[in-house]
């Protein structure tokens, strides 16, 4: 990691479902133009820790700071102050949804104007425009008159990419993009998202895709628990895990039978 | 067996009739269907609030308006509410009573369609950086109408049978102008057969519009 300071800090986040505490303290540190990939066994957290990053999830307290935004949750917010704070650090993000969370009843350029337009006020014919070249970018130009359902599900994922990154985030976050995808479609959207990470993007991403992980990420978090187990270069966190969990799991992943 | 004169009284009285729809029927249901309709958007969003009092206001009102019958809630607006000081004439009377019966029941077809809405929906809208109220007006509503419709189909037509009952209140719609009809002939047969045959043709051409806003209503989404 390079001297800048981090574009984005989480600090000490804690979350609970009733009596289930999802998240007992995480920290992480984002520097800008960097991929860090969240991995870990299902319920240990890691959706939650990205969920929480843009306030979809609000957490009972810790801190989560993007670029000069910064929210505090542990301060006793009203609904009201809450939502407008949530609303601050939520433009900060670009979020690609697991179920991708396409507009049905909107056609694919709409999907990806409907932020520009309908929040941002920005020009319609701009709007287009760009969202056009965001479309090209992840291939898809010639899907902008279709509606959601006429794509596959790799398109589908591709056209939810070109939505998040239409509202001009400072950073990317992706909620296992793939794991809802037939195999064959994986490597296309993984395949834009690694041109992304290759053109600067700030990125973080809960994947089970190791090959992603290794060959993309800057940094690897193992979670477990509800807390970040080990984390670091991807080299060091897939290839000579220090803690044992960390190595049962990558275990498991690499040989399921 | 009817009269001799039967043919005639029916040509005679399809005039007065047809004033009695479209004076007093129709413009009764499509004022009391719009009142209603915002009303249960109103009603819906309010059951739906997670602040528990703004809920239970809208729960009481649904029961107490499911609770009562039409009828009575007419006759306490028009016959009612003078005796308290208020006193309305007899057309805003059935029009104010219908919107608030359509406008309770209605509610909660409105507030299973917004949670036939994806609750990821909601949260894509958040994260290109919709408000509450956007979220609502540009994502979840225009899903929510496709499922709506029939139910919603269904309230309207109900709801163009029960304004008959507004002829219990002196209001001159269709039913009122067929008893006037019939009352100087005693042909009660023949001319409530043709205010039913009224009633029936104004449901048969909702229910074509209701199948033609299905259709369109359906375009987005996979056969």
């Amino acid at each position: 990691m390079t001297g800048t300071s981090p574009l984005l800090q989480a600090r000490a986040i804690t979350k609970s479902f009733g009596d289930n505490r999802v998240l007992r303290g995480v920290d992480l540190t984002v520097a800008p133009g960097t991929v860090t990939v969240l991995i870990g066994p299902s319920g240990s957290g890691k959706t939650t820790v990205l969920r929480s990053l843009n306030a979809l999830e609000t957490p009972d307290s810790g801190l989560v700071r993007i670029g000069d935004v910064s929210v505090d949750f542990s301060q006793p917010f009203s609904r009201k102050v809450r939502r407008r704070e949530a609303a601050r650090l939520r433009a900060q993000s670009g979020m690609v949804f697991q179920s991708h969370n396409l507009f049905p009843h909107l056609s694919v350029l709409a999907n990806v104007t409907e932020g520009p337009i309908v929040v941002q006020r920005r020009p319609k014919e701009e709007a287009r425009t760009e969202a056009l070249a965001l479309l090209d970018r992840v291939g898809l130009a010639d899907k902008a008159d279709q509606f959601p359902y006429q794509l596959s599900g790799g398109q589908q994922q591709r056209v939810g990419i070109a939505r998040a990154l239409a509202i001009r985030p400072r950073l990317m976050l992706f909620d296992e993009p793939t794991s809802a995808l037939d195999p064959e479609l994986v490597g296309e959207v993984l395949a834009v998202m690694k041109d992304l990470a290759t053109e600067g993007w700030t990125m973080v991403v809960v994947t089970h895709e190791m090959r992603f992980a290794r060959q993309v990420a800057d940094q690897v978090a193992f979670m477990d628990g509800g807390v970040i187990v080990e984390q670091g270069p991807p080299a060091a966190v897939l290839q000579e895990p220090a803690q044992e969990r960390t190595r049962r799991f990558l275990h498991r992943i690499i040989d399921p039978i | 067996m009817l009269a001799d004169g039967t043919p005639g009284l029916v040509r005679d009285s399809l005039g007065p009739l047809l004033e009695g729809t479209v004076k007093g029927t129709i413009p009764l249901t499509l004022i009391s269907f719009a009142g209603g309709l915002v009303l249960a958007l109103i009603v819906a969003l309010m059951r739906l609030s997670p602040v528990t009092p703004v809920s239970w206001i809208a729960r009481c009102y649904v029961s107490v308006i499911r609770g009562t019958p039409l009828l009575l809630q007419l006759f306490i607006i028009y016959y009612g509410l003078p005796s308290l000081g208020a006193t309305i004439d007899p057309f805003p009377s059935a029009c104010i009573a219908f919107t608030l019966n359509v406008g309770g029941y209605a509610s909660e077809v409105v507030r299973a369609a917004i949670l036939s809405v994806p609750k990821g929906q909601a949260e894509a809208a958040a994260t290109v950086g919709m408000d509450y109220v956007t979220t609502l007006r540009r994502i979840v509503l225009p899903q929510a109408a496709r499922v709506a419709v029939p139910p919603m189909s269904n309230t309207l037509i109900s709801l163009v049978k029960d304004t008959s009952l507004a002829s219990t209140i002196q209001v001159t719609e269709l039913l009122r102008k067929a008893q006037e009809a019939a009352a100087p002939t005693y042909e009660f047969f023949t001319l409530y057969a043709v205010a039913a045959g009224y009633y029936w043709v104004i449901c048969l051409v909702l229910s074509f519009a209701q199948t033609h806003l299905e259709t369109r209503l359906d375009r987005y989404v996979a056969s």
